[in-house]
Order: C-alpha cells, then structure tokens, then sequence
C-alpha cells in the first residue's frame, strides 16, 4: 500500500509529461492575441510608409511600447508551443526530433531577447 | 518494440478531401509561415533600433515586390489564424462542432481572412498616397 496520492502517481506521467499545461498556456497566450494581434495591425498599417522618425516616435510612446511587448511575450510563447506540437506530430526520428526541437526553442527564446531589446533601447531613447 | 505492430489509423489519402481538412492543415501551414514571419518583425524593430540608414535599407527591400509579396503572404496568414484561431476557442467550449455549423464557421474563416487582408492592404495603400 501507498501513501502516494492518486494525483501524486500520475504527475509527470503520459507521453507529454506535462499535463494540460501546454494545452492551457497555448490557449492563454492565444486569447490574448486576439486583441494585441488586431492593435498590432491597425498601428502598422497606420506605419506603412512611415519616415524613421515617425516610426521612432510612434516606438516611444509608452503604450505602444509596453503592448508591443506584450505581443512580443505572447508571440513568441505561442510560437514556440505550437511549433512543438508540429515537430512532435511529423518528426519521429528521436535525434531529429531532439535538434529541432532545441533549435525552434533556442531560436524563438533568441527572437524573442532581440525584438523585445530592440524595442527598450528605442522606447528609452537610445 | 511491439507498439509499431499496432493497425495505423486510415491514411490521410483514404478520405475524400474535404473543406474543412484543408481549413484545419491550412491553420498549421499559417502557424508555421507566421513563425518564419516573425523574421520580418524582428528585422523591422532590429532596423529600427540600428538607425536611420539600416530603417532605409529594410523599407527598400518590404517596398520591393518580393518584400511585399512576403508582407502580403504573412498579412493573409495572420488573418487567417487569427480567425481560424477564434474558431477553435469557440470549439474548446464544447460548441460548434455539428457538421453543418462546422463547414460554415469554416466559411466565414475563408471568406473573412480574405476579406480583412484586401482590407488592411486598401486602407495601408490609402494612407500611403497609392490610391486616392
């Protein structure tokens, strides 16, 4: 007999390891695309053509700055996610499956430092 | 290991081809094509923060055809996922999967991402001068 919880013997069990966890932030960070997605759009169609000084401007207002961000956050977040789920679903050779998954994870995190740098060293005024 | 003597689930090939398959590979074709996407957003905000003349260099190759061609693919894609996207939340809920509701749902996400795209790229050309 085992003190062991029902709960606790199934933790880290099943072929994602992980629980609805991927599943849950997927949908989190698609849900709040929904809304950063549409103001992203409408601010780079207003952009087309900008001169850099109205892009750099239009960069440095606050707002804009920290939204831009956040989409940047979620963005890449559920890009890395969903990537996964492609590479697990297609790639059955382990050492394949193994470098692309390392690859898209290291570059989507990588993506993710270089917008989000960029976008501080403006917004501060760099 | 004895799990690969297990029967496959029918083959792709086997079933008729469908509206609705197309929607649903097309949703990870656009994730994927957004992925890469994401290239161009990168190098816009790299470019921007560089300075005047690197902005001048990345505005001349999305102003050439095959930088708008690109930008043109990617602004579907989006539109497309996202709408797709709303589709499968509204599915998370437990609604919209009778077969009829799901074939038109999946209409209004074909006719709808195109439509936002024409959309964005009339008002984008508007604003630029292009069309007046």
């Amino acid at each position: 007999m085992s003190l062991q919880t029902p709960l606790g013997r199934v933790r880290g069990l099943g072929s994602a390891r992980n629980g609805t966890h991927h599943w849950w932030m997927q949908r989190i960070t698609a849900v709040a695309l929904i809304p950063l997605g549409l103001w992203f759009a409408v601010a780079l169609i207003k952009l087309t053509g900008a001169s850099y000084s109205d892009a750099i401007a239009w960069l440095q207002s606050p707002i804009n700055a920290i939204l831009l961000l956040l989409l940047i956050v979620a963005t890449f977040h559920h890009m890395q996610l969903g990537l996964q789920v492609v590479i697990e679903d297609y790639v059955h050779h382990e050492g394949a499956k193994l470098v692309l998954m390392m690859g898209q994870k290291l570059a989507s995190f990588a993506l993710a430092v270089a917008a989000g740098f960029a976008v501080l060293k403006i917004a501060f005024g760099g | 290991m004895s799990t690969n003597e297990r029967p496959l689930s029918p083959h792709l090939q086997i079933y008729r081809w469908q509206w609705t398959m197309a929607l649903s590979i097309l949703h990870r074709a656009t994730g994927v094509g957004l992925a890469v996407g994401t290239l161009l957003l990168v190098g816009w905000l790299m470019a921007l923060a560089d300075g005047p003349d690197r902005y001048a260099a990345y505005q001349e190759f999305i102003g050439h055809w095959f930088g708008r061609l690109l930008l043109f693919g990617w602004t579907w894609a989006f539109f497309y996922h996202l709408c797709n996207g709303i589709r499968h939340l509204v599915w998370d809920t437990g609604r919209g999967f009778e077969l009829n509701v799901a074939a038109a749902s999946g209409y209004v996400v074909g006719i709808g991402s195109v439509v936002l795209t024409v959309i964005a790229w009339l008002c984008a050309y508007n604003l630029t001068g292009a069309i007046s």
